[in-house]
């Protein structure tokens, strides 16, 4: 049967297992004569990247960022309006690539909220067999299915798979949701804030499932979290966002080690300091993350950098190659016209 | 210098026709003027149930209420309804988590500071007006004139906080209650929120109770930690005892699981199980479900919160051996 077995590997563990290029969102705002304003917030602005075979991306920035949409985008819950995606070699959505419904059977997401991520009159069981036996699997192997799920995220079959989802408390409720995403036996996991709503101790159960499911299935993820320390202990690899564009990409050990640009610095020492002796004296950066609707000319990051010039607001920084990482600011451009950077 | 505010044994009960919820089980604690206590503790723990007590937010007919809480000798649990009035806002203001829904959406921020001073101290129009002015420019507000005639819709959510932090200062309470404020807000806005309450509290000398889920939030803003674990303080220390030594082993697992720096590769340590239902009264150490060093005496009455010195408090039988093995 289709459903029943994970999918086989194709391109080799060079291949990027997705590639995303050029994604571009913006969603129109409502308002104005026949509510049309002409306005749009620009959620993602092409953006490109790719995940490695298992691997783990972390994709970190603050609200209204993007982060949330690049998820939605790469699941295709939302179209985009520009772009294109290849899983393993093939294209999607495309005539001689593999349809959205094979997509979402080997891309599958955990979203932040886990009540409403479930439905409410649906028995846990029910929700897990929901997939599989929609893809033709027949109801005893979906019952042992449900069985060995359970087991996987560590709830006992017995006793949970007749329950409702109000009778589970929060941390058991995600703990479904990871189950229900591998239920198809995907090969890429969007975690979306999956463990954000969850108290600290029972986060840090979750985190540990989550790192014992990757080796045990030999899944790949996209972690997205506003936490930094999070992202940081679960990521091989971690991107910076910053008003729907990247600002900086590379390995955690450069990202959280050797940051590049403003914004990755200045949210890495906005992090609460645990230094009751040595506690943060002034603000890294000042003011709120501006409106996406309409976002500052150049870089967007401008209007609250330090290092600001002229040539910030008329050009828009590349996303360059630094060697460790990718660093999308004029400071490390050579030539850009910026002081501070270095000589053509 | 004596304490400003004493809560002394608080419980707090809600009681419906199907079911009563033992939120808060016996806590007792002081602030001073000038100072933040931290309380942290996870969903459930009591800690806002706490909080919001200090103002007597509860709903009167389903709240049972025990102990004492006196603010500068006054007793609050008792308070007629117009004392009570003069107590909110006014010697006690309160900051909450989400500020949108703590501003009236159909009034300008400028209208609302402005009526609260004018309710508190008498103040006429313009003066009330000015006043709001003065208080927008305190917490850092670009441009203070024009923002006093915005809506709370029309401002970042930073800025809301700032405008929710103007209006309780706007009558010099003694006491601020912050519930969670800087939680909805990003990185780079809550550390700026953070300090800015951190300097308007020395400002004004005013005393602070931070209540936080959050380990490093706590850490950032408070001279004493209180850990809070299903309605009972288990630990109190001051903030430095609380990072370095936690004893309870309650507090230390929240620490060890709670990520930093440097943890990856590492196995989190996790503390199994989830928070006990708080429809029981507990018969012994809410937390010896979940406890590793668990012992006979742990299930057969509760502890007690006990002094190990330096103003340190425990409530855990083990908190001297706790204390070698940190040591060790």
């Amino acid at each position: 049967m289709d459903a029943l077995m994970p999918r086989e590997d194709r391109g080799g563990p060079a291949q990027p297992l997705l590639l995303a290029q050029g994604l571009r969102k913006h969603f129109p705002v409502p308002g104005g004569l026949l509510g049309r304003s002409g306005k749009v917030v620009r959620a993602v602005d092409d953006l490109s990247l790719s995940v490695a075979k298992g691997e783990t991306l972390g994709v970190v920035g603050e609200s209204g960022c993007g982060k949330s949409t690049v998820a939605r985008l790469l699941i295709r819950l939302i179209k985009p309006d520009r772009g294109t995606m290849v899983l393993d070699g093939d294209p999607v959505d495309e005539p001689h690539g593999i349809t959205i419904n094979e997509l979402r059977r080997q891309v599958q997401m955990v979203f932040q909220d886990s009540y409403a991520s479930l439905n409410p009159r649906l028995t846990i069981a029910e929700t897990l067999a929901f997939a599989p036996r929609a893809h033709g699997l027949p109801a005893s192997e979906a019952r042992a299915r449900v069985r060995d799920l359970l087991d996987k995220v560590g709830l006992d079959p017995e006793n949970y798979a007749g329950r409702y989802p109000h009778e589970l408390s929060g941390g058991q409720r995600q703990r479904v949701n990871i189950a229900r995403a591998l239920a198809l036996r995907p090969r890429l996991i969007i975690l979306d804030e999956a463990v954000s709503a969850l108290d600290k101790s029972v986060e840090a159960q979750v985190l540990n499932m989550l790192v014992d499911l990757k080796t045990e299935l030999g899944l790949t993820y996209i972690f997205i979290s506003h936490d930094l320390n999070v992202v940081q202990y679960l990521s091989d690899r971690v991107l910076v966002m910053y008003l729907g564009k990247i600002v900086e990409l590379g390995s955690v050990e450069a990202i959280y080690g050797n940051p590049q640009h403003p914004y990755t610095r200045a949210l890495l020492s906005a992090r609460p300091s645990m230094e009751p002796r040595r506690r943060t004296k002034e603000a890294p950066i000042q003011g709120d993350p501006p409106n996406p609707i309409d976002p500052p000319s150049g870089c967007r990051f401008r209007t609250r950098c330090p290092f600001a010039e002229d040539v910030c607001a008329r050009v828009e920084p590349p996303l360059a190659d630094t060697g460790a990482q990718a660093v999308a600011c004029h400071m490390r451009v050579a030539g850009s016209g910026h002081s501070k950077a270095a000589a053509p | 210098m004596s304490d400003l505010l004493q809560v002394r044994d608080l419980h707090v009960k809600f009681v419906t026709p199907d079911r009563t919820v033992n939120a808060v089980n016996g806590v007792s604690f002081d602030v001073k003027r000038g100072e933040t206590l931290g309380i942290l503790g996870e969903s459930g723990s009591g800690k806002s149930v706490t909080l919001r007590s200090i103002l007597r937010l509860h709903p009167e007919h389903r709240t049972r209420w025990g102990g004492s809480i006196k603010l500068e000798g006054d007793e609050i649990l008792t308070m007629g309804r117009s004392a009570l009035s003069d107590l909110r806002g006014q010697r006690v203001a309160m900051i909450f988590q989400e500020p949108a829904t703590a501003f009236d959406p159909v009034f300008t921020i400028g209208h609302q500071i402005a009526e609260t001073v004018r309710r508190h101290t008498g103040k006429g129009e313009a003066d009330s007006w000015k006043r709001a002015r003065e208080l927008l420019e305190m917490v850092r507000i670009p441009s203070p004139a024009q923002r006093l005639k915005a809506y709370p819709h029309e401002m970042s959510g930073g800025m809301r906080q700032r405008a929710m932090i103007a209006l309780a200062l706007s009558c010099n309470p003694a006491l601020l209650l912050a519930d969670e404020p800087t939680t909805a807000l990003d990185a780079t806005v809550q550390i700026q929120v953070l300090l800015l309450i951190r300097e308007l509290q020395r400002e004004f000398n005013v005393g602070v109770i931070f209540v936080t889920h959050d380990i490093g939030v706590a850490v950032e803003v408070s001279d004493r930690i209180g850990v809070m674990y299903a309605g009972k303080i288990v630990e109190l220390a001051p903030v430095e005892q609380m990072v370095d030594a936690p004893r309870h082993p309650y507090s230390r697992g929240l620490l060890a699981s709670t990520v930093h720096d440097g943890m990856r590769g590492q196995r989190l340590e996790a503390i199994p199980g989830a928070p006990p239902d708080l429809a029981e009264v507990p018969t012994g150490c809410s937390f010896a479900p979940r406890c590793k060093f668990v012992q006979p005496s742990c299930v057969a009455r509760p502890p007690d919160l006990r002094d190990v010195g330096g103003s340190h408090l425990v409530r855990c039988v083990l908190a001297d051996a706790l204390e070698a093995s940190v040591a060790a």
